[in-house]
């Protein structure tokens, strides 16, 4: 089986300039693979670097060195050393990313919010909101609220809004940074749905999960993230 | 951000190589190069005296480099140095194919005449001589930039600053330009009037797959309208990348200073 995302020996440091330049290693010899249809959950204790990993394998943190392979298109991009054009490429069309915190855009309404990642993908903006309206849906967001910008939402509400956003576009890679943090029992096993969903289109998932019991019913694999800790 | 209709391989629109501007001994701008290709949002970001009006008034053929060349992608596909276009045909592609935001919406408008005629200008310009047809596009302009239309008569020196700023780039995209240079299209706005307005750009940025140079020393406009960011510092380019890894991920201390001078929401 050929793995989706194949990850060789990543390492990132910050340093920080404005203290003086100390050197803030994060991670280093980072080596997984993750195949499709396949989640892998990151497990370590809080700072052990899981969402550092998540946030390279999106290419939001740039890598000091080592190999972020990304199966795009049928081709691997190494995100490690692509250009921001083959980046926001794979984005497109490749990695979501499902985040812990909405950034929302001041105005925008909750239907197209969450309908947008289809849109640019070409689909039709009525199709689109279907799609999405099915999924605010489940995840229990009331249509009355479908037409207001989520800014106002409550936190949980803000997180499903999120979620539909992330899992509603057929990317072939899915990122989730503690999907379920803020959500009730139900909304919790509808994510959890969500994702075996997922698993049967093929998506390889790479997840952090605080909640023994969630993370016991989406992983997989484990992969503990402190093997990967960079010694100061 | 949105980017639909974006081409993987196609030929970048503008060309910047070696561009330096030196102004007596004062060097403005040292050396900068860079590729944009058609739909991408560049921001230029650094504080005043950075250099970075100087690189965008050379980058819009305003300015003479002291050094470097800009090339631009015509309409007809032929790649040309913009120091060997004519006086004509540059202005031309100014009324044409490229637009141009100022921050002083008074420096890209007639004040003194209506919207519509504001608007309807571009559109004689390049040849339109149909009365209630150019009156017609003005109106539907206005409507995107969500003036009301009833206001189409009325002088912008009547409008307020965020409408005189809509107005300003419904002036420039009712020629369905490629290429849209912006000097800090918020700066002097309210913080609300901000919002809305870089809502609306950054809505028809990606409807009509613009490619816009954006000068901002504002990170949070960065960072909603750009796909890549260039930080300039003493007439450099000191840090460039993709907008979200540079301003979540910046590597060079003066960046890190930039982005950590920003205020939490």
């Amino acid at each position: 089986m050929t793995a989706m995302i194949d990850i060789a020996d990543a390492q990132k440091t910050f340093t920080m300039h404005l203290q003086g330049g100390i050197e803030l290693p994060v991670v280093r010899g980072v080596t997984f693979h993750v195949n499709p249809g396949e989640c892998v959950v990151l497990s370590g204790p809080s700072g052990a670097g899981k969402s550092s990993i998540l946030k390279m394998i999106f290419g939001n943190y740039r890598c000091d060195s080592g190999r972020i392979g990304i199966r795009h298109r049928g081709a691997v991009v190494d995100l490690a050393i692509a250009e921001p054009r083959q980046v926001l490429n794979v984005r497109r069309s490749t990695i979501g990313y499902v985040s812990q915190f909405l950034r929302a855009v001041p105005r925008v309404a909750t239907i197209d919010v969450v309908a947008e990642p289809l849109i640019v993908n070409g689909m039709s903006r009525a199709d689109a909101q279907a799609r999405a309206g099915e999924l605010l849906h489940r995840l229990n967001i009331p249509e009355r609220l479908w037409q207001l910008p989520p800014a106002t939402f409550s936190g949980g509400e803000q997180q499903r809004v999120n979620i539909a956003r992330g899992f509603i576009s057929d990317l072939p890679i899915l990122l989730l940074d503690e999907p379920t943090a803020s959500l009730d029992a139900a909304n919790r096993a509808v994510v959890v749905e969500l994702v075996a969903e997922k698993k049967r289109q093929d998506v390889a998932m790479v997840a952090i999960v605080h909640d023994d019991e969630i993370r016991h019913l989406i992983a997989d694999r484990i992969v503990d993230v402190t093997g990967f800790a960079a010694a100061a | 951000m949105a980017d639909q209709n974006w081409v993987e391989n196609d030929e970048p629109l503008l060309v910047a190589r070696s561009l330096s501007k030196s102004f007596g001994r004062i060097n403005a701008c040292r050396d900068v190069s860079f590729s944009l290709y058609p739909g991408e949002v560049l921001a230029i970001v650094g504080e005043s005296g950075s250099g970075k009006s100087t690189l965008l008034q050379m980058l819009s053929g305003q300015l003479a480099p002291s050094a470097g060349h800009v090339s631009y992608r015509m309409r007809d596909g032929v790649t040309r140095d913009l120091a060997t276009l004519g006086e004509a045909e540059r202005r031309f592609l100014f009324r044409t194919d490229w637009g141009f935001v100022h921050q002083d919406p008074a420096q890209g408008l007639r004040m003194a005449v209506s919207a519509g005629a504001n608007v309807g200008e571009r559109l004689m310009a390049v040849g339109w001589n149909h009365y209630g047809r150019i009156r017609e596009t003005a109106s539907d302009w206005l409507t995107r930039v969500e003036i009301d239309v009833a206001r189409i008569d009325d002088a912008p020196r009547t409008y307020s600053g965020g409408m005189r700023q809509r107005l300003q780039i419904a002036r420039n995209l009712v020629t369905e330009p490629r290429l849209v240079f912006m000097d800090e299209p918020t700066g002097g706005l309210d913080v609300s009037v901000q919002a809305r307005l870089l809502d609306l750009l950054r809505s028809l940025v990606a409807e009509l797959n613009l490619a816009v140079v954006i000068v901002t020393h504002d990170l949070a406009v960065a960072r909603l309208l750009s796909h890549r960011v260039m930080v300039m510092k003493g007439g450099r380019v000191i840090e460039t990348g993709l907008t979200d890894q540079v301003l979540d991920d910046p590597r060079e201390p003066y960046t890190q200073l930039l982005v950590s001078s920003i205020l939490p929401p």
